[in-house]
């Protein structure tokens, strides 16, 4: 019991710290400490969970099929990565061959395939991602940490604005099934799910930023900034978290423990948003794994079109490039974000209904 | 149609039992599962609208150099960047190309690599995922575990290095096939895995059926099992899977296009001409509009022709 209430206190403060730093990094200030709190809110509520249900072995398998799939990625990107006819240092000017002799002995490019893997594969166990070829001196680390964080930034402000709007909304659309309120927001979810990003996004900036004058096109500085890139990247997820809802909540609303919950005399409010929706949430949280992970990972499109210095550009740029390191320090890094969004949504599987046993 | 009676000689399969009562009873549920299905589909209008849609952007694509006003690469530069008139009904572009005829062309590639690519995928996927349902087991625990350590890779980083791989293997000499090609390859790399799961999940239900059980004791090879009397049972899914697949192809290709990865002009896909409107979208927004419009109606179709057939196949899961 005592437990209990301690983890309600400490889910309440994070709630409320994560929630202040959301605010404060949408002002421009704070970065870091919106970081911190994140990181502790998902850290704490994934201790609190594990502990909870007593998990504890099961998240070590977790981790342990992780490092596994990880290093299997990680070889797979590498050879494929080799398998690109050019290198890294191929210009339009051709170097002198000594030159190029003198930088593949530089990164060790000239040993065998073999032992270049071996080498790689233990600097990775040693978390050195190494150094990129193309922006020279720069880490893999150091770059990465220079966009991730607004990669991030956009995808958290995206993410939330999809369920804020797609839940909702899916549930009002439940609820009044079969009308028009329900055939015409299920319209709109359904252009939502087919309009291409680059489309909404040429149409928000000719009219916003061309037409009225109303925001800035491009770039990621302010509130102002993030309002449109934000809307652009939200509103796909938004409107397939609305259409997954409606379907899951008119599956539960026609149960039998709903129509004893209006016998009882409940509010329509307390039984659609109390009871129906928390039963209904798991196809939305099937979801939201790849979502999650899809969005955080940098919407490169997105950021294309908004000139945002997210990681987007690297990941397509790195390719033509064959900056190995980077290449494989992004592709391990989207990687890493996939396979933990997977194990924190598992662990949330048992949370919304405790009837899923995690073995 | 060759699925159905495929379904229905499996049912007479049953009959042995009971002669007349079961292959009656057989006769007439098999006959009405196909029937009320596409009895439901065509009272839903959405999707019959839709449907009629698909079939004419296909025609369009298919009839491209018929239909389509000139070739997709004319420049007449005496009437560069034109809004719409009579002779450009959609306006040119910056070298004055005529957009709508670049529109049709577009179509065709971009169709082009929605299909097919749905259909390597609907192949492949089919195969790994019975294979793997039906030996189940190790085997399925062993091909599972490789899809799911394939899906951990992330969609944008496999699909950019299969591209490039393909591309730059020096196989193709035709600049445009080579494009074509290697964005085929690497969606159908990455598009197969989805159906290998469905396939899987249906093929492991439908092999406890008592159909199946009934094929099994009359000694039927288990090939003929899965290929003939599994796999027509589960094609519902397997239908609305491979429907909601072509727009997210038509989506991934215009994107890969999009970022200067795909097509590269003169050609024209739907994405290559996105990417030549975003470019001068501050002076000819309609640039953008025809391209993206064209996506987004085509992608709508699918999706609610997919919608009206998930509905059509599996009426509770409305």
């Amino acid at each position: 019991m005592e437990k209990e209430k301690l983890f309600d206190a400490y889910k309440i403060f994070m709630g409320l710290m994560a929630l202040m730093g959301l605010i404060m990094s949408f002002f421009g200030f704070g970065i870091p400490f919106f970081w911190t709190t994140f990181g502790i809110l998902v850290l704490g509520s994934f201790i609190v969970v594990v502990i909870k249900q007593n998990m504890l072995s099961y998240l070590l398998k977790r981790c342990f099929e992780a490092g596994i799939t990880l290093f299997i990625i990680a070889t797979l990107v590498f050879l494929l990565l080799r398998l690109m006819p050019g290198g890294p240092f191929d210009a339009e000017k051709a170097l002198p061959p000594e030159v190029m002799a003198n930088l593949a002995a530089k990164y060790n490019l000239d040993a065998p395939l073999y032992q270049q893997f071996f080498q790689y594969m233990n600097q990775l166990v040693h978390g050195d991602l190494g150094e990129s070829y193309k922006y020279i001196g720069r880490p893999v680390s150091t770059i990465i940490g220079d966009t991730f964080p607004v990669s991030f930034q956009l995808g958290v402000y995206a993410l939330i604005l999809s369920y804020l709007v797609g839940i909702p909304l899916g549930v009002i659309a439940a609820n009044k099934h079969n009308s028009w309120l329900d055939s015409s927001s299920m319209f709109v979810a359904m252009s939502g799910v087919s309009l291409p990003s680059f489309l909404t996004g040429a149409i928000f900036i000719f009219l916003f930023c061309f037409q009225w004058k109303l925001l800035p096109p491009g770039s990621w500085e302010g509130p102002s900034f993030y309002i449109l890139p934000v809307l652009t990247l939200g509103l796909r997820p938004a409107a397939i978290i609305a259409r997954l809802t409606r379907s899951s909540v008119l599956d539960v609303i026609r149960s039998d423990f709903v129509r004893t919950a209006y016998a009882k005399g409940l509010s329509q409010r307390v039984i659609l948003f109390k009871h129906v929706l928390k039963n209904s949430l798991i196809p939305v949280l099937t979801y939201s794994g790849p979502l999650i992970a899809d969005i955080l990972s940098g919407a490169f499109i997105i950021e294309m079109i908004f000139s945002i210095p997210g990681m987007g550009k690297h990941l397509i740029l790195s390719v033509t490039n064959r900056d190995y390191p980077l290449v494989l320090g992004l592709a391990l890094l989207f990687s890493v974000i996939l396979v933990l969004c997977n194990l924190v949504v598992d662990l949330f599987y048992a949370v919304v209904d405790p009837r899923i046993q995690l073995a | 149609m060759g699925l159905r009676t495929q379904t229905i000689e499996s049912q007479e399969l049953l009959t042995t039992k009971d002669k007349v009562g079961t292959s009656l009873m057989a006769k007439i549920q098999s006959h009405s599962l196909w029937n009320e299905s596409i009895k439901r589909l065509k009272k839903n209008k959405t999707a019959i609208i839709s449907l009629y849609f698909i079939i004419f952007v296909v025609l369009v694509a298919a009839l491209a150099p018929v239909i389509a006003p000139y070739p997709y690469d004319l420049q007449n530069v005496d009437a560069t960047l034109q809004g719409p008139s009579l002779k450009y009904l959609l306006g040119t572009d910056a070298l004055g190309r005529d957009i709508l005829s670049r529109l049709i062309y577009g179509a065709r590639i971009s169709m082009a690599i929605a299909v097919f690519t749905a259909l390597v995928s609907l192949f492949m996927g089919t195969l790994y995922g019975a294979v793997s349902g039906w030996f189940g087991g190790k085997v399925d625990a062993i091909l599972m575990r490789l899809v799911d350590t394939l899906y951990s890779v992330p969609a944008l980083v496999l699909l950019v290095l299969a591209k490039v791989v393909i591309e730059s293997s020096g196989y193709f000499h035709d600049p445009e096939f080579r494009a074509l090609f290697s964005i085929f390859g690497a969606l159908s790399i990455y598009g197969w895995m989805g159906m290998a799961r469905i396939v899987r999940g249906q093929v492991l239900q439908a092999k406890e059926m008592s159909y199946v059980e009934a094929a099994r004791a009359l000694g039927i090879q288990q090939f003929s099992i899965v290929s003939r009397h599994i796999i027509p049972n589960i094609l519902g899914p397997v239908i609305v899977t491979l429907t909601f697949q072509i727009p997210s192809n038509v989506m991934f290709e215009s994107f890969l296009s999009f970022i200067g990865l795909g097509l590269q002009p003169p050609f024209s896909s739907w994405g290559v001409l996105a990417n030549e409107g975003w470019r001068s979208l501050r002076s000819f927004p309609h640039l953008i509009l025809s391209p993206g419009i064209a996506i987004f109606l085509t992608m709508l179709a699918f999706n609610m022709l997919g919608d009206g057939l998930r509905d059509a196949f599996d009426p509770k899961m409305k």
